[in-house]
């Protein structure tokens, strides 16, 4: 299944109505075979650019091209070679399972004979044969998001896009899913763009992570050079019994700079490391301050994500609503 | 995969759909069968006013549920393609190979399909309680190609308002629309027996009043060329514009490459 093309974009913008500008010049470059995280709170563009690389959405300006193909003018040549779940399971909760593996694969060009064999293949491979004739309208959350791994892998696809197809799961239903998305890439070769704001997700599933911010790639890399590039791990003290935040702060930023990144105490990236730490604890008991917890994180990408763009990718999202209300 | 093997898996899905929603079969039904029962009752002694076409005033009434079924063939084709706009389902479509044609005339395959189903119930019910289409047969025949006709240019134009609006709720707000169009209309009685004039006007500027005299003419007259002209003419012409916005819609609606 493996192609030897993947996803290329340069300048990639779009913009809607009101001079909204929701995806302001990307370039990426996905390898075949590769899992590509993108990365970013809710309002970054991911969505965006994932319509505009399926061919749902032309650019305003700039070019892709996926599987070989430029998203302009191979429009139908993109679609055939791609396979995409996009945000929300879109099924009709009226047919059932095989009905829609039946529908999408006879739309998809497939034989008669070979859509039943596909479909019931497919309905296998995502653990539906049981639910199979029932209708969709009564799946799990869980279900439905397989469901529509297995339509979006209908026709063999080299690529796929999976558009945050873990939010609103458990986390069973989670893991199930990355163990199907990562097999899917290890044994089948498929390059898969997967855009998620779970951190952990893209962590754990993706060999190279792209962070996106206000329409803009703000990192790119593996995971771990991401992390490195933040280096330093993070001390977060707690406050104790008659101490203040305040208190802590003005030991604790002697060994490093504040990260901002603590609601119930203070946090700093450490200057020179673990090593800074006993030196912490002995300043703290030489002031008689009491703490209720010391944590030592390593750096996560949503400190990558901090560093980049002084946000914190968990309260992003909310920030992004608080400036459009 | 040819254009019409796509239209035939798109309408067997909005058949399918159909089937499998309760109230989209009994309404289109039950409700203009009903209203047929209660109005021939309560106007039978219409019949009696000098120049009434005929002494049945059910076989006069009889147009009206072939024309209201029509208006839900409108709903339906309307709030399901809304639906799938809402829920994304036309872009997981707009991911295949499939054509834009494809989906329109899927859909409204499926809508003509039921229209004839629901034509084929109303002239039974007809017989049943003693109706004779003075047409005959082929009358009745060509009563289903008219029935045909006037669900896909309804259908058509419940496309378009879906396409142009994505949302179910503005196609059900048509809705009572159309109805103050099938009622201010020949419906009750005879343009020409109209007694005030505003209303004979207005009737007669409408074209749902020349939808139900063709329907009507089949069943009550025989062959008149000029209702069947007028009918099949206006339905046509509602269908083309229907179609053409629809289109446009459709174009504008999926935007992909």
């Amino acid at each position: 299944m493996a192609d030897e093309h993947g996803i290329e974009a340069e300048g990639l913008v779009r913009t809607f109505k009101g001079d909204i500008v929701a995806v302001d010049g990307i370039d990426l470059r996905v390898e075949p075979g590769e899992i590509y995280g993108f990365l970013g709170p809710n309002g970054a563009g991911k969505s965006t650019t994932v319509h505009m690389l399926t061919t749902l959405l032309p650019p305003t300006s700039g070019t892709a091209r996926v599987a070989g193909y430029d998203i302009v003018k191979q429009g139908p040549q993109v679609r055939q070679a791609i396979g995409a779940a996009l945000q929300e399971a879109a099924l009709d909760n009226l047919l059932t399972g095989r009905e829609h593996l039946r529908l999408q694969c006879a739309l998809h060009g497939i034989s008669r004979a070979e859509r039943k064999v596909r479909s019931q293949e497919l309905l296998e491979r995502v653990g539906l044969t049981r639910a199979a004739d029932r209708k969709v309208g009564g799946y799990s959350g869980g279900m439905k998001r397989r469901l529509d791994l297995a339509l979006a892998l209908a026709h063999r696809p080299t690529i796929l896009f999976l558009d945050e197809p873990t939010t609103g799961l458990d986390p069973q239903s989670r893991s199930a899913l990355w163990t199907e998305v990562a097999r899917l890439a290890r044994e089948d070769g498929v390059t898969v763009f997967l855009t998620t704001q779970y951190l952990e997700e893209a962590d754990v599933l993706a060999d190279r992570v792209g962070i996106i911010d206000h329409g803009h790639i703000v990192a790119e890399g593996t995971p771990d050079e991401l992390k490195a590039q933040i280096g330093r791990p993070t001390l977060e003290a707690i406050p104790g019994d008659g101490a203040t935040p305040e208190s802590i702060a003005r030991i604790l930023e002697q060994f490093g700079e504040p990260t901002g990144g603590s609601v119930k105490g203070v946090a700093v990236r450490l200057e020179h490391g673990v090593e800074d730490l006993a030196g912490i604890v002995r300043a703290l008991d030489a002031e008689g301050i009491k703490l209720q917890n010391l944590e030592l994180h390593a750096p996560s990408l949503d400190d990558v994500f901090l560093a980049k763009t002084g946000r914190s990718l968990e309260g992003a999202a909310e920030e992004e609503e608080a400036e459009v209300t | 995969m040819s254009a019409l093997a796509q239209v035939g898996q798109v309408a067997r899905r909005s058949i399918l759909r159909t089937a499998r929603q309760p109230a989209n079969i009994i309404f289109p039904f039950v409700f203009p069968t009903a209203l047929l029962a209660v109005t021939s009752a309560g106007l039978h002694s219409a019949t009696r006013i000098p120049g009434f076409p005929s002494d049945s005033f059910l076989a006069f009434f009889l147009a009206f549920p072939f024309i209201q079924g029509a208006l839900f063939a409108t709903m339906n084709a309307g709030t399901d393609l809304a639906r799938d706009i809402q829920t994304g389902f036309l872009n997981r479509l707009s991911l295949t190979s499939m054509r834009g044609s494809a989906l329109l005339g899927g859909q409204l395959a499926g809508i003509v399909a039921l229209g004839v189903i629901q034509a084929v119930f109303y002239v039974l019910v007809g017989v049943i309680v003693g109706v004779r289409f003075a047409s005959g047969p082929a009358g009745v025949l060509v009563l289903l190609v008219f029935a045909a006709l006037i669900s896909l240019a309804f259908g058509a134009l419940g496309s378009f308002l879906a396409l142009r609006t994505g949302s179910g709720e503005s196609v059900q707000g048509l809705f009572p629309v159309l109805f103050v169009f099938l009622f201010i209309s020949s419906m009750n009685t005879p343009r020409d027996l109209i007694a005030v004039d505003w209303f004979r006007v207005l009737a007669s500027l409408n074209p749902v009043s020349y939808l139900i005299e063709c329907v009507r003419s089949l069943i009550i007259t025989g062959w008149d060329p000029e209702a069947l002209v007028l009918g099949f003419g206006i339905a046509t012409l509602i269908a083309i514009a229907s179609l053409f916005l629809a289109a446009r819609a459709l174009g504008r609606r999926l935007e992909r490459t």
